[in-house]
């Protein structure tokens, strides 16, 4: 104070002083650290807070989780989408061996398995346990079968018609047999499933929102007098949003993390009892874990459901104090 | 030191409104002196209740006026027009070369970071230190650390708080904390001050150094405009002093000793 206060110029307002990047940087750094920092100096609030975001966020994450696994499951079942073949009776096996060949190059099919009516006859017989009443026939009453695996990208349920169709149309097959049913069945589930998931991410996206909006509200009201003396002496209302948006911003990271961090201690407990289920089926299928884009993907929108929520508040409660 | 005590001339000089830009960017020589000019200024509030009716008057810079009155004579209200902390209803309000009656509201925050305010009940942060109450206003206005930190010494040594920059604002008593709100309405060296009852809860003792300290500003230059009932310190200091009563502006001159 000791020099003489500047002449204002009256038509210039400090909102037009140059914009400097590396200080406008650095104060959003400092207000960054800070409101961290405030999220650190009481710790059992925000824990609380943090833990109602983490699984709130982490009950979504997991179903979703587990419908990818499940999905993937499903894929080690090619054989689902496969096609019988019943040839007619009168069909010898050269010729069945012969057709296979044809079919393989005219219809564009991955691989076809020739059960041949020998074979077909012996495996019926160890496994249906009619044996005895099989021997008491003369003739052998099975046909020969040819099993078709559709060639990969012709797995969608209207593909395997259409060429189940074509297949049956053959003089020399009897019946083609698409067991097409099921497989639609499974597709219609993980699409409900997949859907609730979407549903329940929607609502507990919006309890996400709703917990920061009314943290920051408390937030707010516990610095009620400190965001008046800030307006009072000159504050912009980005001023004073600042520290209760990054608030919510630190919410929304942390409480993603939390969340990611659920999701693989739950994946964890559930491991072991998969590998002792998967063995029992001979399968090698093994639950697999959150990939890094999906983390970064859960990441990203929790910090949008924090974000959104203390914008909300602050919006609220800003106009509060100004003139009117 | 100018005394402007030229009501009368403000019809002389009266300008349409197109011509407000080029005169504020020309800063002509009756914006100069006139530091803050009310032209017929009222503050209607809801329920039809007038904080200040009708009011004309101008202050020069490098004025200090005194603003004195009963209580709800309407001295609180008129400088929280002047500060942008309520918005006139009728009239004409300049200050600094700019027409706050049509002052956008994000523009506020700017106005008001060139007018330091004092209050009576100090309006001071109680959970921060000291340097940190006097700091805001810097802090507010996006000031480099080092920057804040000189000109935060600078005005506490002024206002003789050098030593209990540390301390808590509830530690002091009620006369340091006073002058703590005074570092931090000057710190950011504005050219304009506004004082409400800066001495209402002091002993005179008190009062007579926070005065003293208003003159040494005032010497270099700040203006300042300072809302009292201490009658007996007004005429002490022979300063110009606006007399309000009821809202309206009763008399106007030269307080004598």
């Amino acid at each position: 104070m000791a020099r003489m206060a500047s002449q204002p110029s009256p038509a210039r307002l400090g909102r037009s002083r140059r914009f400097n990047p590396r200080g406008w940087m650095t104060r959003h750094l400092q207000v960054a650290l800070a409101s961290l920092g405030r999220l650190a100096r009481s710790p059992l609030a925000s824990m609380m807070t943090l833990g109602v975001i983490g699984i709130a966020l982490a009950l979504p994450s997991a179903l979703h989780l587990l419908l990818l696994n499940v999905e993937k499951m499903s894929g080690d079942w090619d054989s689902v989408a496969s096609i019988s073949l019943y040839l007619q009776k009168s069909i010898e096996t050269g010729q069945a061996e012969k057709l296979a060949k044809r079919l393989e190059e005219e219809f564009g099919i991955a691989e076809t398995q020739l059960i041949g009516r020998d074979q077909a006859l012996a495996e019926f017989r160890a496994m249906s346990g009619f044996s005895e009443a099989l021997g008491s026939l003369s003739d052998n009453p099975l046909p020969a079968v040819i099993i078709v695996r559709p060639a990969p990208g012709d797995e969608s349920p209207a593909a395997l018609e259409r060429l189940s169709g074509r297949l049956g149309a053959l003089p020399e097959v009897e019946i083609a047999q698409l067991d097409l049913q099921w497989v639609q069945r499974f597709h219609a589930i993980t699409q409900i499933a997949g859907r609730t998931v979407w549903v329940l991410a929607t609502l507990l996206g919006m309890a996400v929102v709703l917990t920061v909006f009314n943290t920051i509200r408390l937030e707010i009201q516990a610095r009620q007098q400190e965001i008046e003396i800030s307006k009072l002496i000159g504050a912009t209302d980005a001023f004073i949003r600042r520290p209760f948006l990054y608030s919510g911003f630190w919410y929304g990271v942390l409480g993603g993390l939390l969340c990611w961090l659920l999701v693989s201690l739950s994946l964890w407990l559930l491991h072991a009892p998969v590998a002792r289920l998967a063995g029992l089926y001979e399968s090698g299928f093994a639950l697999s874990g959150m990939s890094l884009y999906a983390l970064l993907w859960l990441l990203c929108a929790s910090t949008l459901l924090g974000l959104t929520g203390s914008w909300i508040a602050v919006g609220r409660h800003l106009r509060r104090i100004d003139p009117s | 030191m100018i005394f402007s005590r030229s009501g009368k001339r403000r019809h002389a000089t009266h300008r349409p409104r197109g011509q407000r830009m080029e005169e504020a960017a020309a800063a002509t020589v009756e914006q100069e002196s006139a530091l803050i000019r009310f032209d017929n200024v009222s503050k209607r509030y809801p329920g039809g209740h007038e904080g200040v009716s009708n009011i004309s008057l101008e202050i020069a810079a490098g004025e200090m006026v005194f603003l004195t009155g009963h209580s709800g004579a309407g001295k609180s209200t008129l400088l929280r027009l002047i500060a942008l902390l309520e918005r006139s209803t009728r009239g004409q309000l300049h200050v600094n070369g700019r027409n706050l009656t049509r002052l956008q509201r994000r523009d506020i925050p700017y106005h008001r970071r060139e007018v330091g305010v004092i209050f009576q009940d100090h309006c001071l942060l109680h959970d921060r230190t000291v340097f940190d109450n006097v700091a805001l206003p810097l802090v507010v206005s996006g000031l480099s650390h080092g920057e804040v930190g000189r000109r935060v010494r600078a005005a506490l040594d002024n206002v003789g708080l050098l030593q209990r920059e540390k301390s808590l604002p509830i530690t002091l008593s009620g006369g340091e904390q006073q002058r703590v709100g005074i570092a931090r309405a000057i710190v950011s060296k504005p050219p304009l001050v506004l004082a409400d009852e800066p001495t209402g809860n002091l002993d005179p003792e008190l009062s007579r150094e926070i005065m003293a300290l208003f003159e040494r500003f005032n010497q270099v230059g700040v203006t300042l405009l300072i809302a009292t009932h201490d009658l007996d310190l007004v005429r002490k200091l022979g300063k110009r002093t606006l007399v309000l009563a009821q809202g309206r502006l009763v008399d106007e001159g030269l307080a004598h000793g």
